[in-house]
C-alpha cells in the first residue's frame, strides 16, 4: 500500500484520513512514507446519508483539515471499503471545505457489497466476505483485524 | 415535568424542554457534540446537510435577539429552513390562540417547534399536543426553564475550565424571575460542581431556595469568596409587579460586579451573564468588557449548542417513537 502511494507522492498530495480507523491508517502511512506534508483527519458524521434513520452519534470526532485544499492533490485514506457510502459522505464534506485538484482513494481492506460506484485507487488486501459478516479494523496499538457477524 | 416525553428507539427524547431530570451523561454528550460543530462555525463553508429538508419554525411571542437569532444560524448551518414568527398576545388569548397557531404551522408540515413564551409550561403544552414525527424546544417559557440557555452556559464553562467537579459557581442577581437561573441550577447539580451558590436580596430569591440544592448568600463579598465562575443575571423589571429593590443605584451598590468585588473571587475566575446586560445595574462595563469575561464566547458557544440539540432531536425518527 505504502508502494501505492510512493508513487502518487510526486505531486505533494495531502493525506487525508477518515475517522476513525482511516486516521490509524493514515497515520502509519504518513510516518513510513516519511512526509512532511500534514496530516488531515475527517470525520464524516455530519454528512451520512442514514442520519435521519439513526440519529446523531455524540461522539463525533472533529475533522481537521491543516491547510487549504484548494488546488491541493488529496489522497483519502479510510480503513475498510465495503458500500461506498462512507466515501460519498466524505467528498462532500472535501468539496464544503474547498476544490482539490484531485482526490485520489486508498483503502487498507477492500471487501465485496459496493453501493455506489466507488473504486479505490490504491490497496492493501481485498477480502471477500459474505453479506451479514462485518470487518473492523481495531487499534491503534497494535493494529488489528475482526471479522464478526453483523446482527441484523 | 420530563418523565412522560415520549423517547425514540435510541432512548433519545422527542422534546427537549427543560435541563431538570437530564442524566450527566446525556448532557455530557451534547456538549460533545457541540464541542464538534464548533469546527463547522470555524470554516469556510459554515455548514452541513444534516437537516437538509427539514422546516424548522421558530415562534417567538416574547422578544428575543440572541436566542432567536443563534436558533436561526444553528438551524440554518445545518441546512434547515427556518421560519421566524415573532408575536404578542394579549395574557387572556394566549391558551386558545396558542394551540390554533401551532395547529396551523403543523399543517404547514413543520418538523420542530422553537418556541418562546411568557407563559411557564407553554412549550410543554405544545410538546403534549404534536404528533410523534414533530419536536418541541423550550427556548425560555415564563420563569420555568430555559435550557438551551442553561447547556450553553455549561458547555462555556466546561471550554474555560474542563472539570466540574471541583468548581464553586456563584449565581447572581435576580434568581426569582431567572428561568435561566433555574436551568443552570438543574444542571450544575447533575453535573457534580462542588458548590452552588445563589447570591440575591431575599426578595429577589425564590421562597426555600436551598432546596434546589444551593447556598444562598445575602451578602455579595461573602457569596463570591474564593468562587471560579461568577454568573450575573439581568433585573427583570418586566416580571417585577411591585418594587422588590429600593434603587437602582442601591441595587448596583450592594449586588452590582464591579472589578473590587470580583477581586475577591478565585483570579482564574470567568464572569458570564445571559444577556440582554445592564451595564452600570447588574455589572459595571469594565467587568463586562475585562479579561475575565466570557459573555461574548457564551453567545458564539450558543450556535454550537443549539445546533447540537436541534441535530439530536431531529436525527431520531418519528415514525418509531414509543411512550414511556
Amino acid at each position: 500500500m505504502a508502494d501505492g502511494i510512493a508513487m502518487l507522492t510526486e505531486r505533494q498530495p495531502l493525506l487525508v484520513g477518515i475517522h476513525t480507523g482511516g486516521v490509524w491508517v493514515a497515520e502509519r502511512l504518513h510516518r513510513r512514507l516519511g512526509l512532511d506534508t500534514p496530516l488531515g483527519t475527517l470525520d464524516i458524521s455530519f454528512y451520512r446519508d442514514d442520519f435521519s434513520r439513526v440519529g446523531i452519534h455524540p461522539e463525533v470526532k472533529t475533522s481537521h483539515l491543516p491547510v487549504s485544499l484548494d488546488g491541493r492533490h488529496i489522497i483519502l485514506i479510510d480503513d475498510v471499503l465495503h458500500t461506498g457510502r462512507t466515501i460519498r459522505a466524505a467528498l462532500n464534506e472535501i468539496f464544503d471545505f474547498a476544490r482539490p485538484a484531485s482526490v485520489a482513494l486508498a483503502v487498507l481492506i477492500v471487501r465485496d457489497g459496493r453501493e455506489l460506484p466507488v473504486q479505490p485507487d490504491v490497496v492493501g488486501v481485498t477480502v471477500s466476505l459474505k453479506p451479514h459478516e462485518h470487518i473492523k479494523l481495531t487499534g491503534p496499538n497494535p493494529l488489528g483485524i475482526k471479522i464478526m457477524e453483523r446482527p441484523e | 415535568m420530563t418523565g412522560d416525553i415520549p423517547i425514540d428507539t435510541h432512548g433519545r427524547p422527542q422534546h427537549f424542554l427543560t435541563t431538570e431530570g437530564l442524566t450527566a451523561k446525556t448532557i455530557g454528550e451534547i456538549l460533545d457534540t457541540a464541542e464538534s460543530f464548533i469546527s463547522v462555525g470555524e470554516r469556510e463553508i459554515k455548514k452541513v446537510p444534516l437537516l437538509r429538508g427539514k422546516t424548522i419554525v421558530n415562534l417567538f411571542f416574547e422578544a428575543s435577539t440572541r436566542t432567536r437569532t443563534t436558533f436561526e444560524i444553528a438551524g440554518k448551518r445545518l441546512s434547515a429552513d427556518i421560519i421566524n414568527i415573532n408575536t404578542s398576545v394579549s395574557a387572556t388569548q394566549k391558551g386558545e390562540s396558542l394551540l390554533d397557531t401551532v395547529r396551523n404551522l403543523e399543517a404547514m408540515h413543520t418538523d420542530l417547534f422553537v418556541i418562546r413564551h411568557p407563559l411557564s409550561g407553554a412549550a410543554d403544552l405544545i410538546a403534549r399536543f404534536v404528533p410523534s414525527h414533530v419536536h418541541v424546544v423550550n427556548a425560555g417559557d415564563g420563569r420555568h426553564a430555559h435550557p438551551t440557555q442553561g447547556l450553553l452556559d455549561m458547555f462555556t464553562i466546561r471550554r474555560y475550565k474542563g472539570d466540574f467537579s471541583r468548581l464553586k459557581v456563584a449565581i447572581v442577581g435576580d434568581v426569582l424571575h431567572s428561568r435561566v437561573a433555574r436551568s443552570q441550577i438543574h444542571a450544575l447539580t447533575t453535573l457534580g460542581v462542588q458548590e452552588v451558590r445563589v447570591i440575591a436580596p431575599r426578595s429577589l430569591l425564590p421562597t426555600a431556595v436551598e432546596t434546589l440544592g444551593v447556598i444562598a448568600f445575602t451578602d455579595m463579598t461573602k457569596g463570591l469568596e474564593g468562587v471560579d465562575v461568577v454568573i450575573m443575571l439581568r433585573l427583570q423589571f418586566e416580571r417585577m409587579n411591585s418594587a422588590l429593590i429600593p434603587s437602582a443605584a442601591e441595587y448596583f451598590s450592594l449586588y452590582g460586579l464591579t472589578r473590587e468585588r470580583l477581586a475577591g473571587a478565585d483570579p482564574q475566575a470567568i464572569v458570564m451573564h445571559p444577556g440582554p446586560m445592564n451595564r452600570g445595574l447588574e455589572i459595571a462595563s469594565d467587568v463586562a468588557d475585562g479579561p475575565q469575561s466570557a459573555i461574548l464566547p457564551q453567545v458564539t458557544n450558543g450556535i454550537a449548542v443549539r445546533m447540537a440539540i436541534l441535530a439530536r432531536l431531529a436525527g431520531a425518527s418519528g415514525t418509531e417513537n414509543k411512550t414511556t
